[in-house]
Order: structure tokens, then sequence, then C-alpha cells
């Protein structure tokens, strides 16, 4: 399924929001997420399924003022 | 001499901003020489090959220093409750810098927004810093929904022009006397910080004054020092002002020599 994350388009096979965090490689990062604009909880990433086309948004801590 | 948010004190009231430095090794040094009471963060797109955020995280755990997480960027009441509600599950804290800009000039708060952003957040039990202008009515809104410090601008963000509204942030001091209040960007020099401490301002947040220095760390220091300058002439009582010239020396029993 095609899905886009961060403005990049991938072909994915996961189905759930927590297994596209695994499969394109940011298990572990203290990161969070967002599907189609609305704020996904970490612990409900694995009840969130995907749909194609989906827009993710993938956020980690960075310099701020 | 404690600052005070929300009932949690900080060590100091300078708040220091951690975006623009030259290196990651200098951040680190500056916010060691300024001691804020509090550093500024944000969230960006995270690339799985880069991480470069979770560098960021290890470097900002090893300050111990308390993190406010900015909504910087957002123009949108949605875009800044989604962007707060991620960093409080990435920064693990409820409190947010609320930023929602209105204009791209001078980047002003947009502040029909923020007042609106206040309320849902501080329903979802956010601890929300709004910046904000030093509007009373605006003021008194943020208050009515729920905010317990007030965030004024002290000149455009990033302007370094300092307090270009003196009578304006003089005026909310005196209005809320109870409420924490920070001067919030603008503030480009060391003595733009003591100049609103003196005003009896809880607080200043810098970020590019510092960063943007020749030397970020020496900067860093002398805001340090100013904040400590500002806090101590507040408590101090400043004299009043004058119109006209008052003599220091004593003129009696001075020598007539005419």
């Amino acid at each position: 399924m095609k899905v886009v994350v961060n403005d990049t388009a991938h072909e994915v096979s996961a189905k759930t929001l927590a297994a596209l965090i695994d499969e394109l490689g940011y298990s572990g990062a203290r990161i969070a997420t967002a599907l189609n604009g609305r704020f996904v909880p970490k612990a409900t990433r694995d009840e969130t399924p995907l749909e194609e086309g989906a827009q993710i948004e993938i956020v980690a801590p960075m310099q701020g003022g | 001499m404690a600052v005070s948010f929300y009932g949690q004190d900080v060590v100091s009231p300078l708040m220091l901003g951690t975006a623009q430095y030259p290196s990651p090794e200098i951040l680190r040094d500056a916010v060691l020489a300024a001691q804020p009471g509090v550093v500024t963060v944000s969230l960006r797109r995270e690339s799985a090959g880069e991480r470069a955020g979770q560098a960021f995280w290890s470097l900002i755990q090893e300050l111990k220093v308390p993190v406010l997480p900015n909504t910087a960027g957002c123009h949108t009441v949605k875009e800044a409750v989604t962007t707060a509600h991620m960093a409080r599950e990435v920064f693990g804290t409820d409190w947010v810098k609320l930023e929602v800009i209105g204009e791209l000039d001078t980047l002003q708060p947009d502040v029909f927004g923020l007042v609106e952003a206040a309320r849902i957040l501080t329903e979802d039990g956010f601890k929300v810093f709004p910046y904000t202008t030093e509007d009373l009515v605006v003021a008194e809104k943020l208050l009515a929904v729920g905010c317990e410090v007030l965030m004024p601008w002290g000149a455009p963000i990033g302007s370094g022009k300092g307090l270009n509204n003196v009578f304006g942030l003089r005026a909310m001091r005196a209005h809320f006397p109870g409420v924490p209040l920070v001067v919030d960007a603008g503030i480009g020099v060391p003595s733009h910080a003591a100049q609103a401490l003196e005003l009896g301002y809880d607080a200043v947040l810098i970020n590019t004054a510092v960063a943007k220095a020749g030397d970020p760390v020496n900067m860093a220091r002398a805001f340090r020092l100013a904040v400590e300058a500002g806090e101590l002439a507040r408590i101090a009582d400043p004299m009043e002002e004058r119109d006209m010239a008052v003599p220091s020396t004593p003129v009696a029993g001075k020598a007539m020599l005419a």
C-alpha cells in the first residue's frame, strides 16, 4: 500500500501505524505521530489501521526558541 | 528570588532557546554558562536514517534543565493544538509555549487563534505559556481560559530591538500584579533583559541574542549576570525619575568663593 510519510511517498506492507514505525526503521526512537492531521498517541498506534494514501507525520525533538 | 510557573519553581529568571547555535557543543556550553531556569525546544520531522532528533534529545537530557516545548511555526489553532499533543508525548511535560503566528513579517501572534488554542489545551490538561502581545484585553482572555503565565513580546522574534513598548509592558505588569510575566522575543542584548526584570517582569526568554552572538558562550554568561542584576535592582526598589536636576552633592557648607 502507498502512504505518505513526512511528505515522502512510501510503498509499505504495514497495516497499522505501529507496524509502519517498525518497517521504516523508527523502532525505539523518541517520536510522536499524526495520521491525516490528527495526533495518534503511542499507546494506540498498534490499533490504528492505515489506508491507501494515508498521510503520516513523524516528529522528534528539535532545537527551538 | 525563585520564579515559579504553575507551582513549579525554576532556578533562574532566564529562559533560553536552543535553536541556531553554531554547534551542539556550543549550545551545551552556552546552557552551562547561562544556567537558565528553563530551555525551550521544538519538534520537527524525523528521518529514520539520520535520527537527528534522538541526538538532540540526548543532549537535552544531559543538561538537566526543565524543558518548555513550543509550537513554533504554527499558524492555525488545529496545527498548534496537534503539535502541543505531540510535544507532550515526546518531551514528557504538560508545559507548552503556545505560538499561533498571525503575520509573517513580524511573526506577531494571532491573538484570536491564541486564545482559542489556549482554551482547548487548558481543557486537555496542558499548562500553557502563551506567546502574546502586551494587549491587556487579550491578556484578560488568556487568563480567563486558564493560562497562569503570560509571555508578551518585547519586539518581533529575532529582531533584537529590545522592549519596543515599555509603556505597554509596564501597564501589563501593573494590571496583573500576581501573574508571572515573561518578556518573550525581541531581546537583543543583556541590558534589555535587565530592563525587563527592573520593570518587574518575572523572567525573560532569549534565543537569537545568545545563539547569534559572535561568542555565544560569553553572551550566555552576560545574560545570566544581567538577569541577576535586573532582579536585584527590582528588589532594591529603584529611585523615582524626575524631570529636573537635583544636586547629589550637598550644597550646605559649600565655601563662598564667588
